[in-house]
């Protein structure tokens, strides 16, 4: 694999920083990926200045100066830029710290799934043996259980909170990422240079994590940056069917809200539009950064 | 007599996975908190229904005699009596599977239709201006929330419009002879039509993007180039020569598709009030019908186990390369 990240602007700056960013391997060759970072980028500005742009404290059921409930305001309509809830809440406030639950829970997954994944395909690859079969028939396992049913199952017995789903996703799905890893950890460690560095006493830790670990880097990114998606969707649905942490303000429990108040009926588009949106640039974000890790891994799929 | 031993290979692998999925189960809504028992036995059971569903799951017994009784009780197709419904779970899983199966494979088979020619199209039309804009418009179906779309299509064409009924399958108080005479009647497909529409507009990516790729290395072959030297018109070449061979792989997806279109009905049929298996398992989870959301559960990961077997076969008789390898 060539180091094709070596002309990142970051990678310019020495010391523990630049070490990191070139860690990341940020796929910067990409105009689409690029484009996903930035979508990556405006969310987390969101996220972490959500008190500044955030009109109204999300949860505050509003009145009007008469002490009249201010609900089912249209956007822009008294003030309110997306208008409010049949509850009279403040429906841009809402979608703005709804950002906050989904960076949490999409970052916490992602690195939940990619760490385990990587470190079963790694383990698994690299002693081959009983080891390897173990992994592999808990992975046919895993590639057994419908994931959104077992959230659903989870949640019965778990109290409501959106780190269910950050749970399941750990249980879960690992699978697809560890798989695809052992197979690239079978190819690499026939390589001459990590037979090299067996040769010369390296041990076996310190061919997994500093010879052949570095090389598959890419491809735990690539699951990662998908799952980031797959967790906001799969919180979305969960909270949807009522199984989600109803403290907890995020574009799932919007659109619960919005469904259940009958903002179909009264077609209050502006209501349930927006959160959906949101999801959609996120998970889209998700497929363009993964794409681009796909083009750092193999080059030919690039025409 | 390679082929059979690794058919019979695979078998093993799907009884086990089964087994492991049964297993993990148990084990959940056994160490769940509160009242052991409460797995099988509602509170508001009279004391002989309980006193033989405790000899019916040996639920007074040791935990690991429960297991093998559990087991043995899966394997007669006994998940237990429904708090809710009062009657076996299984016999309500079998009237509520023909809905899910109906409303899957319907919007499989557009979604799959529509995939396999507009891939086919988009590979013919390659680096044209309809690439730019049909790639991305398919990613970001992908990336939809399915309940999401059902809610968008749902204000749209149902409290808006007016042309689709909101929820369910029949008016209500319809009342038809067979479940086929439902299936056959103009209520019914007006019923259908939202929920296919969003299960196939979200379903079309994967063929879609499928066909288009593997046309794309299809027309590099020797024998797609051969066609062409022969001086055979281009649209022959593409459909009879590239599409037939392209094809096979995208079949094999279909069955994935159906397992995993299994489980992402859970949320779709909610939002139509749809009565299948996932509204069901829902529903049983929030009422704490504990056996129903058991059962319910074992069924869908039944379906998806053996999806993932038939596309494993398929993928071997389609491609006999693959099982030589």
């Amino acid at each position: 694999m060539p180091e094709a990240m070596d002309a990142s602007p970051g990678a310019a700056a020495g010391g523990l920083a630049g070490r990191l960013w070139r860690g990341l391997r940020l796929p910067l060759g990409d105009p689409l990926a690029v484009f996903g970072l930035m979508i990556y980028v405006l969310f987390i500005l969101t996220a972490v200045f959500a008190d500044q742009l955030a009109t109204h404290d999300p949860t505050e059921i509003l009145y009007t100066p008469d002490y009249d409930l201010a609900a089912d305001r249209r956007p822009g309509e008294d003030g309110y830029i997306l208008g409010t809830t049949s509850l009279g809440r403040d429906i841009w406030s809402q979608l703005v710290y709804g950002s906050r639950s989904a960076l949490l829970i999409g970052l916490t997954a992602a690195v939940m799934v990619a760490l385990i994944g990587t470190l079963v395909g790694l383990v698994a690859g690299y002693f081959g043996g009983w080891v390897d079969a173990v992994l592999m028939r808990l992975a046919d396992i895993a590639f057994g259980i419908p994931f959104l049913p077992f959230v659903i199952v989870l949640s019965a017995f778990l109290e409501p909170s959106i780190w269910n789903v950050v749970l399941a996703m750990a249980l879960v799905l690992w699978r697809d990422t560890g798989r695809v890893i052992r197979s690239q950890v079978l190819s690499l460690r026939t390589r001459a240079y990590v037979e090299a560095a067996r040769v010369c006493g390296s041990s076996d830790l310190k061919i997994v994590f500093r010879h052949i670990a570095p090389n598959i880097l890419p491809l735990s990114f690539l699951y990662g940056s998908i799952a980031i998606g797959w967790a906001i969707l799969t919180e979305a649905s969960i909270s949807f069917l009522g199984f989600g942490d109803p403290d907890t303000i995020s574009w799932g429990t919007m659109l619960q809200d919005a469904y259940a108040s009958q903002a179909l009926s009264t077609r209050a588009f502006h209501w349930f539009v927006p959160p959906g949106l949101c999801i959609i640039l996120v998970v889209v974000a998700g497929f363009l950064v993964s794409r681009g890790y796909e083009e750092i891994l193999f080059p030919k799929l690039k025409e | 007599m390679s082929g059979m031993r690794q058919i019979a290979g695979r078998l093993a692998q799907l009884v086990f996975v089964l087994w492991a999925v049964a297993t993990i189960l148990f084990l959940m809504f056994r160490l769940m908190p509160g009242n052991p028992l409460a797995a099988y036995i509602d509170p508001t059971f009279t004391e002989e229904q309980q006193r033989i569903l405790m000899a019916r799951f040996g639920l007074d017994r040791p935990l690991w005699e429960q297991y093998l009784i559990y087991l043995a009780n899966l394997l007669r197709g006994d998940l237990g009596d429904s708090f809710f419904y009062r009657q076996p779970v299984f016999d309500r899983i079998m009237e509520l599977l023909p809905n899910t199966l109906v409303l899957t494979f319907s919007s499989l088979i557009i979604a799959y239709g529509f995939g396999i020619v507009v891939g086919a199209w988009l590979a013919w039309a390659r680096g044209g201006l309809a690439e730019r804009i049909v790639i991305p418009v398919v990613l970001t179906t992908r990336a939809m929330p399915e309940f999401w779309l059902g809610m968008v299509l749902l204000a749209i064409f149902s409290f808006w419009l007016g042309w689709f009924p909101a929820g369910g399958t029949r008016p209500p108080g319809a009342e038809y002879d067979s479940l086929l005479a439902l299936y056959a009647s103009r209520d019914f497909l007006s019923h259908l039509a939202l929920p296919v529409l969003t299960l196939a507009i979200y379903s079309q990516g994967l063929p879609l993007l499928l066909m288009r790729s593997n046309m794309l290395e299809v027309m590099r072959e020797d024998f797609v180039t051969m066609a062409r030297i022969k001086g055979l018109p281009r649209w022959r070449v593409v459909v009879l020569h590239a599409a037939r061979n392209a094809l096979l792989p995208v079949a094999t997806s279909f069955a994935i598709a159906v397992g995993y279109q299994i489980q992402g009905n859970v949320v779709v049929e909610t939002v139509f009030s749809w009565p299948g298996l996932g509204r069901e398992l829902v529903n049983a989870v929030s009422a704490s019908d504990y056996p129903l959301a058991q059962g319910a559960f074992l069924m869908i990961a039944a379906v998806v186990v053996v999806m993932n077997l038939i596309a494993d076969l398929l993928y071997g008789i389609l491609d006999p390369r693959v099982s030589h390898a």
